[in-house]
């Protein structure tokens, strides 16, 4: 149980819709795809998915070149969604540069595109003189944290977990106990992602990567469907400001939601493969934390990516714990899967979902594999009140997390 | 190459690495009061110039004087010139 009530004040997005939270909503309500053909990767020997969902709208150009240096593509990204999610919440830069705001915000790894870079030159000569100053901070694994720090003048704390697809979960979670604990105010809390072909490769190569829908993007992944055949890798970043409830009623802020149970267990069945108990026993633990039975969860916000194992399990787990009583749906099928973003870009569209009660359904969920029956599938858009969410995220190395949120009152 | 030729190389190499707009540079400006860059700019404007001229010069003591961009163009001159006579 948090020892003090954390609020959400602001929210921030870059994902395959465009800059905003509310493009991110728009193309999720609007039942848009994110996901393209990228015809690079027809070039490279043995990678045999060639879709991804990619970051539209940015022009990393907005941020002066002195911050700009030293951030790849995923620390411009969480930049952006931050200093959208700190206007939201009208803090200016006296408040960020308090020491009563930090930063929690995670990537998969540090830049790939950079490490990239720096090998294939590193490799021709095996030179060291051609490497530029900034090359560690694009690198290094707490980038993006560091990052949005330096940018926006921040002077809290820095904490930059890295659990893969948990990452952001996690990133929330942990900022809400520190905040409850009463260490800091505030925290911009969320995780960014760049693609890059090592993570389409990763789940090609464990033939977990969708190739089926190569010629018709748009139609994968397909989260719970009969006909689904992997993930979607994508990019972008989601970032939540999470405030003190004390804080948040001082500074007279609007207040969008409430964080009220986390919970992240780890599985040592498998470092690859999700596990229906591990999961169940993560939810539970989530639930307990916020004093809530699984009959008061409104709507389950699966982490769900479209591939075999992982879906039967999460919906094995649903089952176990809430039946057919609450609805379900994955927003993987709009979004492919961020990665480290994934949670956060997620969470904020339940914060829209329980802000403008209606549930978004699983994009591409036509067919309901038999195997992941036993839940409520949304699948069409729903208006109905929505006061309390749990939103799961799962990630390889037999990371599970699961936040809940509540409508604020 | 002439030293004009030198002079422009310099600038579009520096304008192109660090965002500078060519109509404002002139030898007068400062590189760190005019145009902000810091000791972390300082190590890749070395390697920007090594790699446009063909050149080592990290370990230079001269490199540590240099204050304007017309120090720099005095100095990739001069050092052009020591290679050519070599």
């Amino acid at each position: 149980m948090l020892l003090r009530r954390v609020v959400i004040t602001g929210m921030g997005a870059i994902s395959p819709f465009g800059r905003g939270v509310e493009s991110l909503i728009q193309g999720l309500v609007a039942g848009r795809s994110g996901v393209v053909q990228v015809p690079a990767l027809a070039g490279i020997t043995g990678m045999r998915t060639r879709v991804a969902a990619l970051a539209t709208g940015v022009d990393p150009k907005e941020i002066p070149r002195k911050f700009r240096r030293s951030m790849s593509n995923m620390s411009v990204y969480a930049t952006l969604a931050c200093q959208e999610a700190a206007r939201m919440a009208g803090l200016g830069e006296a408040e960020l540069a308090s020491g009563r705001l930090g930063v929690s915000i995670g990537s998969t790894t540090g830049s790939p595109q950079t490490m990239q870079e720096f090998f294939r030159d590193f490799n021709t000569d095996n030179s060291l003189e051609r490497m530029k100053s900034t090359l560690f901070f694009h690198i290094m694994n707490h980038s993006c944290a560091s990052n949005v720090a330096q940018a926006l003048g921040i002077t809290g704390r820095i904490l930059a977990p890295a659990a893969a697809c948990s990452t952001s979960c996690q990133a929330v979670g942990y900022a809400a106990e520190m905040i409850a604990m009463g260490r800091q105010e505030l925290m911009l809390c969320g995780g960014a992602d760049e693609f890059h072909p090592l993570t389409s490769g990763t789940f090609d190569i464990m033939n977990a990567a969708s190739i089926a829908f190569n010629d018709s993007p748009t139609r994968t992944p397909r989260p719970f469907d009969r006909e689904r055949d992997g993930i979607v890798c994508g990019e972008g970043s989601g970032i939540l400001l999470l405030e003190s409830l004390e804080s948040a009623r001082a500074r007279g802020a609007g207040i969008l939601a409430e964080i009220t149970g986390f919970a992240t267990n780890s599985d040592p069945a498998s470092i690859a493969n999700p596990n229906a108990d591990a999961i169940a026993q993560c939810m539970r633990l989530a639930l307990a934390d916020a004093g809530v039975e699984p009959c008061q969860v409104d709507y389950l916000n699966a982490h769900a990516t479209a591939t075999e194992q992982g879906d039967i399990a999460e919906c094995q787990a649903i089952a176990q714990l809430f039946g057919t009583a609450t609805p379900v749906s994955s927003l993987k099928g709009h979004l492919g899967h961020a990665m480290a973003a994934s949670g956060t870009l997620e969470l904020a569209a339940c914060v829209e979902m329980i802000r403008q009660g209606f549930l978004i359904p699983t994009l591409n969920l036509e067919n309901v594999d038999p195997r992941c029956a036993g839940v409520t599938h949304v699948q069409g858009i729903t208006r109905r009140p929505v006061q309390t969410v749990l939103k799961n995220n799962f990630a390889l190395g037999g990371v599970n997390s699961s936040i809940i949120l509540r409508r604020y009152q | 190459m002439t030293d004009q030729q030198i002079v422009e190389k310099i600038n579009s190499s520096l304008a192109e690495e660090f965002e500078f707009d060519l109509g404002e540079m002139t030898p007068e400006t400062s590189l760190f009061e005019d145009m902000g860059l810091d000791s972390l700019d300082v190590v890749d404007l070395v390697i920007v110039l090594e790699t446009a001229f063909g050149m080592k010069i990290r370990e230079e003591e001269a490199i540590r004087k240099i204050r304007t961009l017309g120090d720099i163009h005095s100095f990739v001159i001069a050092k052009k010139r020591q290679m050519e006579n070599a």
